[in-house]
């Protein structure tokens, strides 16, 4: 998968929890979760659930308390996939 | 781990807002558990002025408690045991799904069943249904919540 690939597949895991719509067109790498999309604590759970089903990871709750941005998010989920080649 | 009944004693609501009689079971799955509304409940009196009828929200309260937090508490303890038992718990209610096929009446009976879908992070998913007599389900649906120590 390439960087581009797996941005566009967060983007698509995380669109249903977001609350800023305007952040959420405007994303960049230090767009950050909760302060900028405004999704909820209890949120944040449900996108890293989903983003474990959407890449047939494992994310552990150490790094996910680790995903506060979308650079963050690209960079766990990347990491996870290249231990899975 | 936790009884039902030590569950039940830990649960930080007020008399006035306790809709949980028992806990018939409770384990990492599942929880059943059933409460008797008392005619004179205060909310009778004006839902409706005319027409008693227990309130959606006190009946998805009522799943909540049982479903959510009776089932959550037993969870984050069985985590976490060491957590002393004067700590303060942090409960919130995060959302709701519920639909509503039959009124309850005051002075019936509702048993409530859960089944966790998820535990994680401290957040708690369930399906939960609400039923008189064991057998007329009068809602039913999907409840979230968080709960930390």
């Amino acid at each position: 998968m390439t960087e581009q690939e797996i941005q566009d597949q967060l983007k698509t895991v995380i669109e249903p929890y977001v609350q800023n719509q305007e952040a959420f067109e405007n994303l960049t790498k230090e767009t950050q979760l909760m302060e900028d999309l405004e999704v909820n604590s209890a949120h944040l759970v449900d996108i890293i659930l989903d983003l474990e089903e959407a890449f047939d990871v494992e994310i552990d709750d150490e790094a996910a308390e680790k995903m506060l941005t979308v650079g963050a998010a690209l960079n766990i989920v990347q990491e996870l996939l290249n231990a899975k080649d | 781990m936790k009884t039902k009944e030590e569950i039940l004693a830990l649960l930080p609501y007020g008399p006035g807002f306790t809709f949980v009689d028992e806990l018939n079971y409770l384990d990492e799955q599942r929880v059943e558990g059933h409460y008797h509304f008392k005619p004179e409940s205060y909310f009778y009196a004006h839902h409706f002025k005319d027409k008693p009828v227990t309130p959606g929200v006190i009946l998805t309260e009522c799943m909540a408690q049982i479903g959510l937090v009776s089932l959550g508490l037993f969870l984050l303890l069985k985590e976490r045991p060491e957590e002393p038992e004067t700590k303060p718990l942090k409960i919130a209610f995060t959302e709701a799904q519920v639909q509503f096929k039959k009124p309850v009446l005051p002075g019936e009976t509702v048993s409530v069943t859960a089944e966790k879908i998820y535990w994680r992070m401290g957040k708690l998913k369930v399906k939960t249904e609400m039923r008189i007599d064991s057998n007329k389900v009068v809602c039913s649906g999907t409840l979230s919540g968080m709960i930390f120590k």
